[in-house]
């Protein structure tokens, strides 16, 4: 079992693997997110109260569930970092921060856009926005302190405290909606329960978090696969790669 | 798994272990603050500040809702079913405000228990529903609320 | 479709410019940030590619260390 763990860890094994899913991570991604938001935006039913102002929930939630999920990843890769030091793992957490934190951005602004005309205002410092405000600065703390230091492995451990620390910050994210009184709506999702939305709204809505999920898959792989590349530059395997064109 | 990493994940679990509590103390220690609005049995029973700036929400209450024709000034009660606060403010009102829908009020408490609102948000709920489904669930509670009046008699009966 | 006539599914009964502002910028950051990940690989692999064919990059050469140090910093 370890073996295989360790294989994961062979940033050639992972190129490979990487380039022969690509394709299929950016073509289904992209037709299932693309069906769910044009069945979202013009195909689902209004709302009762809200009118069609909620379409913009077809790219609020993919957007803010992507940035958790991120998030949660970057902590495990964090952990893999500090304990069995995988440089691989560093590579993750170093290409996916930019994309968490662009999706963190993203699920502020289209918050702060639809609470507009919904609750009458762009933003207010309740728990929940502002714990996804922290979630940014967390992502972009990794950013900045990883560029900050020269050396590959104290980068990687500082960098995987830091995002480790941060983990806290999820939970809180998540239930914040629950433990206290917040101006932003409890989940309409839960595993336990069905959910508190027509379906013929969440089926368009669970397509484009898959979807969005996939898109993700393949930017973070085509930059690891940078990443890879920009430090692997001097093996055998990586010139054989390049000289026999096979980076395209 | 080799004993140095056994000891690298201890420390790391110890790590997340002790961040998390000194998070969880300090947000416990916050929790009121972290409340973005007091709701209407707080009020009631004196936990929210006179004549400091506040937000209360809740429900809007069935019924309670009156507008003055002069002015745009709105009177109404927000409740959480268990107690109730009259709030006033002078203003246009969000899409969303209607009665028996949530909303937050920022405001001050006067002396009376009234609250004076300078703003009115609405909350959303976590229900999203399309016109047609909402109608038909609506008939169909009411049928049901109906029917187990006569319900409930017997079986109290039994 | 929810929508009467192509109008209204623009003007989306007054909430169009929240509803299409939200989607524009989600669009467009999306697609600077692919981009801008996509150019970054094909200078990374020009760059790779100059040095391995660089003639004296063969065996412990100066060369071919730099290149492998060159600032990629763009992430």
């Amino acid at each position: 079992m370890w073996q295989i763990f360790h294989k994961l860890g062979s940033p050639k094994w992972f190129y490979g693997i990487a380039s022969r899913l690509m394709p299929w991570l950016l073509w289904v991604g992209v037709a299932l997110f693309i069906a769910g938001v044009i069945w979202g935006l013009a195909f689902a039913p209004p709302e009762r109260l809200q009118g069609n102002s909620y379409r913009i929930i077809y790219i609020h939630v993919p957007a803010a569930f992507l940035a958790q999920s991120v998030y949660v990843m970057m902590a495990v890769a964090a952990v893999v970092t500090l304990v069995w030091r995988m440089k691989l793992a560093d590579v993750f957490v170093k290409s996916v921060a930019p994309i968490g934190a662009l999706l963190t951005f993203l699920a502020l602004f289209t918050g702060a856009v639809w609470g507009k005309p919904t609750w009458g205002t762009w933003w207010v410092w309740d728990a929940r926005l502002t714990s996804m405000l922290i979630l940014m600065l967390l992502y972009a703390g990794a950013i900045a302190l990883g560029r900050a230091i020269q050396d590959e492995k104290s980068s990687a451990r500082a960098v995987a405290v830091l995002v480790l620390v941060g983990v806290v910050n999820i939970p809180i994210i998540q239930y914040s909606v629950e433990w206290w009184n917040t101006l932003h709506q409890p989940s309409t999702f839960k595993l336990t329960e069905k959910p508190k939305m027509a379906s013929e709204m969440w089926v368009p809505l669970l397509m484009a978090i898959l979807g969005l999920y996939m898109l993700f898959g393949w930017l973070a792989c085509l930059r690891m696969q940078t990443e890879v590349l920009v430090r692997e530059g001097r093996t055998r395997w990586v010139k054989e790669l390049i000289q026999q064109g096979g980076t395209r | 798994m080799h004993p140095i990493r056994k000891k690298r994940l201890t420390i790391v679990l110890f790590l997340v272990v002790g961040v998390s509590v000194a998070v969880a103390l300090t947000t416990y220690a916050l929790r009121q603050n972290i409340n973005l609005f007091y709701d209407p049995s707080q009020i009631a029973a004196g936990e929210a500040p006179v004549d400091v700036r506040i937000r209360a929400g809740g429900m809007v209450e069935e019924d309670s809702v009156i507008r003055d024709p002069e002015s745009l000034m709105v009177e109404f009660k927000v409740t959480d079913f268990s107690s109730s606060v009259l709030v006033e403010y002078t203003g246009i009102l969000p899409d969303l405000f209607a009665e028996g829908q949530g909303v937050v009020a920022m405001g001050r408490l006067n002396g009376q228990g009234r609250f004076v609102a300078d703003q009115v948000l609405a909350k959303h709920d976590e229900n999203y529903m399309p016109p047609e489904v909402n109608e038909a669930l609506e008939k169909a509670a009411n049928k049901r609320a109906s029917e187990s009046g006569g319900q409930l008699e017997t079986s109290a009966g039994y | 479709m929810a929508f009467d006539s192509l109008e209204a599914f623009i003007t989306m009964g007054g909430h169009g410019p929240y509803v299409w502002s939200c989607y524009f910028v989600f669009f467009a950051l999306s697609l600077v940030l692919i981009q801008w990940s996509r150019v970054h690989r094909r200078f990374v692999l020009r760059t790779l590619a100059r040095g391995y064919a660089e003639p004296d990059t063969a065996g412990t050469s100066r060369a071919s260390a730099d290149f492998a140090r060159v600032d990629t910093s763009d992430h």
